[in-house]
């Protein structure tokens, strides 16, 4: 392995090790949505912990999930579901929406 | 019909800006046209092949594919800005003194027409997925609303084509003189605001640390879906609440561009000397 290769795997190595142990101990929640509508429109939350967000989409049609307030955008393609981690929160009220229908999917976090 | 309308030019607008100013850039140069059309073919032809592979691009990387590839195709696109700028340092002055003199066409190559034809490939590759998954919800919603959102779509991209086409006459009007530093700063401006962008999303795949969670919030005066928003974001890089990272790659995208036109400007000069 020439030498930039191997400094750049140490890196990823490196990188990696560092990555994974922070999934695992993680809170987690769950967000469907139906016939562009989330369910449920409201998820309490703790402030100040990270957690992992998961989004089922069990829409045929892909949905955007979309949060100016929680810094997030992920396309969730028909009939399956994505996965976000969100940081920790300040205690507040943090909406999303669905982009692709908004006037029907939104909903909101409540970190307390 | 008007919800529609927003959201097609909220996804138009980026690509429309930034073919724009890739054409302004390139005015005076020989077959800039082809280049750039190439450009959005490909982009719209890679945007339907994002759109169906939605679910094998999201899966990949353990979940994480998505970020990661809306970082990648920033940051392809962040290169070829800046090696374009790069490159132009050289080139630039020949052409600008033919422009003042004849405003005839210059022949002079087509190396810098590789990189901004990927640049708009990429921008309208990011955009246009996400406008091809929304179209085509609404295509399956049923035939009773196809016709308003029809309508909706036409407006969005009417409204989008039309802000860039007035951004593309708008900067036509500043003198060839100073065409060529107002373009530079342009494209530099864009580079870095999207260096910023795929920070973000590395920072929402947990690869990069956020390094300050909220630097300002300016989300109650220009919100970042506000049309005025979206268009500060593309040209400067505007972003309501950044992280802290996104301000560092700002910072380093900009001066690594610069310093790096100073010392080709050198060496040119030594050249012409």
């Amino acid at each position: 392995m020439s030498k930039p290769l191997r400094g750049l795997s140490l890196v990823w190595i490196l990188g990696l090790a560092l990555w994974i142990p922070s999934y695992g101990q993680e809170l987690s929640y769950e967000l469907t949505i139906k016939d562009h509508r989330f369910e449920p429109l409201e998820l309490q939350v703790p402030a100040g912990k990270r957690f992992k967000l998961v989004v089922k989409n069990l829409d045929p049609t892909a949905e955007e999930f979309e949060s100016h307030d929680l810094k997030l955008e992920k396309v969730i393609p028909g009939r399956s579901e994505g996965n976000l981690t969100v940081r920790p929160l300040k205690p507040g009220i943090y909406e999303f929406v669905g982009e692709f229908h908004q006037k029907t999917a939104k909903g909101r976090i409540v970190a307390k | 019909m008007l919800a529609t309308a927003v959201i097609v030019l909220r996804e138009v607008l980026e690509a429309a800006l930034v073919v724009s100013i890739v054409l302004v850039a390139t005015r005076g140069v020989v077959g800039r046209g082809a280049w750039i059309s190439y450009g959005i073919v490909a982009g719209t032809l890679g945007a339907l092949a994002v759109a169906a592979f939605a679910d094998a691009i999201s899966a990949a990387a353990s979940g994480l594919g998505q970020e990661i590839f809306n970082a990648t195709v920033l940051f392809i696109a962040v290169a070829m800005l800046g090696w374009h700028n790069v490159w132009m340092t050289r080139h630039g002055r020949e052409m600008a003194a033919n422009l003042k003199s004849v405003g005839t066409a210059v022949r002079v190559g087509d190396k810098p027409l590789y990189a901004l034809s990927i640049v708009v490939t990429m921008a309208v590759l990011r955009e246009g997925s996400e406008l091809v998954l929304f179209l085509y919800g609404i295509a399956s919603a049923g035939p009773g609303q196809t016709t308003e959102l029809g309508l909706g779509f036409a407006l969005g991209l009417a409204a989008g084509l039309m802000l860039a086409v007035g951004m593309y006459f708008g900067l036509l009007r500043v003198s060839a003189k100073h065409l060529f530093a107002v373009t530079g700063w342009l494209i530099l401006l864009l580079a870095a605001g999207m260096a910023a962008q795929g920070a973000a999303y590395l920072v929402q795949a947990d690869i990069l640390p956020a390094l300050g969670e909220t630097i300002w919030d300016t989300s109650y005066v220009l919100p970042d879906d506000s049309v005025i928003g979206k268009l500060m974001h593309t040209l400067v890089g505007y972003t309501a609440r950044p992280y802290g990272i996104q301000l560092g790659f700002y910072a380093v995208t900009l001066t690594v561009i610069l310093a790096l036109t100073k010392i080709t400007q050198g060496s040119s000069r030594r050249i012409a000397a």
